[in-house]
């Protein structure tokens, strides 16, 4: 129990004092997280738009399959990955493991089923008339599916965040892809592991509370960005 | 809003590459976690770094893992604790320059109040009957690192076999660490280099109960370099120049000097033996 106290007032002095390496790591969380749930929006939202959409042979089952991954164990994807990208894989030339890009490739893998299933729900939600109303007034397709999506944004927002918190979360990938290298590929969760595999559980418990700090302010400067886009 | 969406895209494919680009001139190290914990290689590699101006990315894992890492040529260089994996290693083609750096030993670890009466026992394969014999619960690593094949062969050299399945012993599965945390909750022994050990002492109420150097408890480090002939993109020079600087006089000098709060040495350098 003490160490839940210690803990929070370790996290705070480490917050204050700014302390450098607490900074390196706090940073490449946020660099890996953030790459990663955008490059998974930017591959997702379209496919998931798409989907949604459309009636196809076979969309019921692609829908259990979003829904399927979703559940995906992180160190799995960390394994699945490891195979592609270890020299012995297709992709070792690449140079890709034990760095930052290849915790993003983990991670784009892990937050992608989540964001398609969310956003396809999140259009799916829309009310269809918005979709005829856009197009008698004339919109391209384009702008009929831009029109929809500005309809969708709340779901989308959360789509994206969910995504977010997925990949800033995990461990098992990051652990698998990054090899948690002091100074270069250490996140905050994969520090997290290792102060508990020393047995500084207050430290860990530390590093959780400024994790979730992080998770904190990006929410906030969301949500502004998107108070100034109303 | 199109503009937006180009520099987003361009935004992360540069944040996502930019990190690889500055994997020019990077030594991949495997190693152990118990090594990597000890806080060893963080004492000594600032000092290879400066002097080469190399950057050693060290991946701590479990000793099974290091050597499949350094199989795979996913590192350049690889430092572990277990003779007979070494071994295997080199036989197979698999590294070369193999180098035994430095050693420590392995040490029975337990409760104060020590209810087996280990401290008493006159040779390590006593201490482990006794605790077979008592039923005390003994934490094993239970993962294929040096310190488990050799609490292996310990067990089988006193039991004729392992005791596995037996409710007093635990197969933890985990790092030295985390078996030593695990031992001192349930108030148990366990089998653990002194280097660790004494690393850890602060956090556990364990305390070294057998603490006798003999050949069966002793626990030699070894480098080896990946095999540049099966494994050509390995940075074999920058391996070997770590290797040269672990064997060198200066290196076996900081490996000696490295001690804990109390001013125990936690690892004997050995390469000039060699």
């Amino acid at each position: 129990m003490e160490y839940l106290l210690e803990a929070i007032s370790q996290s705070l002095t480490l917050i204050v004092s700014l302390d450098p390496e607490i900074v390196t790591i706090t940073l490449l969380s946020l660099r890996v997280a953030v790459s990663a749930t955008l490059i998974a929006a930017i591959l997702g939202v379209p496919i998931a738009y798409l989907v949604a959409t459309r009636e196809f042979m076979g969309k019921g089952a692609l829908l259990t399959l979003f829904n399927t991954l979703m559940a995906l164990p992180t160190v799995v994807v960390g394994l699945f990955c490891y195979s592609f990208l270890s020299r012995k894989g297709p992709l070792g030339f690449l140079d890709l493991l034990f760095t930052p890009s290849g915790i993003i490739l983990g991670d784009v893998i892990l937050a992608f089923p989540l964001i398609v299933g969310l956003t396809i729900a999140a259009v799916n939600a829309v009310d269809p008339r918005a979709r005829t109303t856009a197009v008698s007034l004339g919109a391209s397709p384009r702008q009929a599916s831009v029109t929809i999506l500005a309809e969708a944004r709340f779901g989308l927002m959360a789509a994206l965040f969910n995504g977010f918190g997925r990949v800033v979360a995990e461990v098992g990938s990051a652990m698998m892809l990054g090899g948690n290298i002091r100074g270069y590929t250490r996140t905050i969760t994969t520090a997290i592991a290792l102060e508990t595999s020393k047995g500084e559980f207050a430290f860990g418990m530390a590093l959780g509370i400024i994790l979730l700090a992080v998770a904190l302010s990006v929410n906030l400067t969301f949500r502004r960005f998107q108070a100034r886009m109303n | 809003m199109r503009i937006v969406q180009q520099l987003i895209v361009a935004g992360v494919v540069i944040l996502a590459t930019a990190s690889t680009l500055l994997a020019a001139d990077r030594l991949k190290l495997s190693s152990t976690t118990s090594t990597d914990n000890t806080g060893l290689l963080a004492y000594l590699l600032p000092e290879f770094e400066a002097r080469t101006g190399l950057q050693v990315d060290v991946i701590a894992v479990g000793t099974g893992k290091a050597l499949k890492l350094a199989e795979n040529g996913d590192v350049d260089v690889t430092l572990v604790h277990a003779p007979s994996s070494e071994k295997k290693f080199m036989d197979a083609g698999f590294g070369v320059n193999h180098h035994t750096i430095m050693a420590n030993y392995f040490v029975i670890v337990g409760p104060e109040k020590d209810p087996a009466g280990v401290e008493a026992a006159d040779s390590a394969e006593a201490a482990f009957r006794k605790i077979a014999e008592r039923g005390s619960p003994f934490v094993s690593r239970g993962d294929n690192s040096g310190t488990h094949i050799k609490e292996q062969a310990i067990w089988k050299a006193v039991l004729g076999d392992l005791p596995s399945g037996k409710t007093w012993y635990l197969e933890s599965g985990k790092g030295m660490g985390e078996t030593l945390t695990i031992a001192d909750e349930k108030m148990g022994y366990t089998l653990s280099d002194s280097g660790t050990f004494l690393k850890y002492s602060d956090n556990v109420d364990l305390k070294m109960l057998f603490v006798r150097p003999s050949d069966l408890l002793y626990n030699p480090y070894g480098i080896m370099a990946v095999n540049p002939e099966k494994q050509p993109h390995v940075n074999y020079e920058g391996a070997m120049k770590l290797i040269d600087f672990m064997t060198s006089g200066q290196g076996q000098k900081l490996i000696g000097a490295f001690a804990d709060k109390l001013g125990n040495r936690l690892f004997t350098p050995l390469a000039g033996e060699q």
